[in-house]
């Protein structure tokens, strides 16, 4: 039993993984970056590392998106204020 | 030789050398679920006896390696200075006040609901850190994320009331250099740094372990209050782009 949950996370964490890779577009990939934490989340459980667990936790679903999403935000609010000034 | 060329020239022999230092240390790696380093096993062995702890995790963070989490602190907490410094200079002194979205009375009220439970989660996994799974870092986030959470439920305005920037910066200070204190103290009293100086109490309660239950409150203090002014630094920058913030299609 123990065996086949740790394939399946690892499996989950390895697909998720290069999923995060191969999204091009920046806002998606914040969105499958969050699933690729909940899937290391899975694994620290099933590796039976709690402290762990909860430290990706917080990273991967409070700390980490809101400084993509904002940077996103921002950099594309330059952009087009950018844009703006060359037309 | 064409550009492409040039790479692959540096690339190839550089993928090589990686491979083989890579493979190397892989098949000196102990096998997977190896139960226990001879660390892993004196640690398990004599954590509970020694220190009062039953989340050995803790005894490792804040005593064992304490030296280490002392670092960290330090590092989080010049990681904080250095995006404000680089954030504000980049700001403008005149800025416009941010347009706040208004939100609904519902959103308002589960917002308001969902902050209170969010801090007592944080809290509580700061407060039992050493008993069980959790921490003064995890927690610390957690409590953080409470604060984040008035911003979307209600406004920046309000989220900026509930954290003034002089409490939090007073709230930071005081962790980092709490836990530095704390270590000096052992130093001080019983000649080496983070060295226990505190009775150990029963195990089980929140008033055992001595000093790593103060270095664990004192982690707490720093992460929450750093994660706080690295969130108001970045909603900064975001609350510029706003009203009408749309990424644009790539």
């Amino acid at each position: 039993m123990q065996d086949v949950l740790l394939v399946v996370a690892y499996t989950v964490v390895m697909v998720l993984g290069v999923c995060v890779v191969v999204t091009r577009e920046p806002l998606r990939q914040t969105l499958v970056n969050g699933f690729f934490g909940l899937a290391l989340v899975l694994l620290f459980v099933v590796l039976q590392a709690p402290d762990v667990a909860i430290s990706e936790v917080v990273v991967s679903t409070v700390a980490f998106p809101l400084v993509l999403l904002t940077t996103i935000y921002r950099v594309a609010a330059v952009r087009r204020s950018a844009d703006e000034d060359e037309s | 030789m064409t550009h492409v060329q040039r790479r692959l020239a540096f690339f190839v022999p550089a993928a090589a050398l990686l491979a083989v230092v890579l493979g190397c240390g892989l098949t000196r790696l102990p096998s997977f679920g190896l139960p226990h380093s001879e660390y892993a096993r004196y640690i398990t062995e004599h954590a509970p006896a020694q220190r009062h702890v039953s989340n050995i995790v803790s005894s490792v963070v804040f005593d064992y390696r304490g030296w280490d989490t002392a670092g960290e602190e330090l590092m989080m907490f010049a990681a904080v200075m250095g995006t404000a410094l680089l954030l504000r200079s980049g700001r403008d002194e005149e800025r416009r006040r941010p347009t706040d979205v208004m939100t609904s009375d519902a959103v308002r009220i589960a917002g308001a609901g969902a902050v209170a439970l969010t801090l007592l989660v944080g809290l509580w996994t700061i407060a039992f850190g050493y008993l069980t799974p959790g921490g003064g870092f995890q927690g610390g986030v957690v409590a953080a994320a409470a604060a984040l959470l008035t911003w979307v439920a209600d406004s920046y305005r309000r989220h900026r009331a509930v954290t003034p920037a002089t409490l939090v910066d007073a709230a930071e200070g005081l962790g980092a250099v709490g836990f530095l204190a704390i270590g000096l103290l052992g130093l001080v009293v019983a000649g080496s740094y983070l060295q226990n100086v505190l009775p150990l109490g029963i195990p089980g309660t929140l008033t055992s372990t001595g000093t790593i239950a103060l270095l664990n409150a004192a982690t707490g203090l720093e992460i929450a209050a750093a994660c706080v002014l690295i969130f108001a630094e970045f909603l900064e920058e975001y609350v510029v782009t706003v009203p009408g913030p749309t990424p644009e299609d790539p």
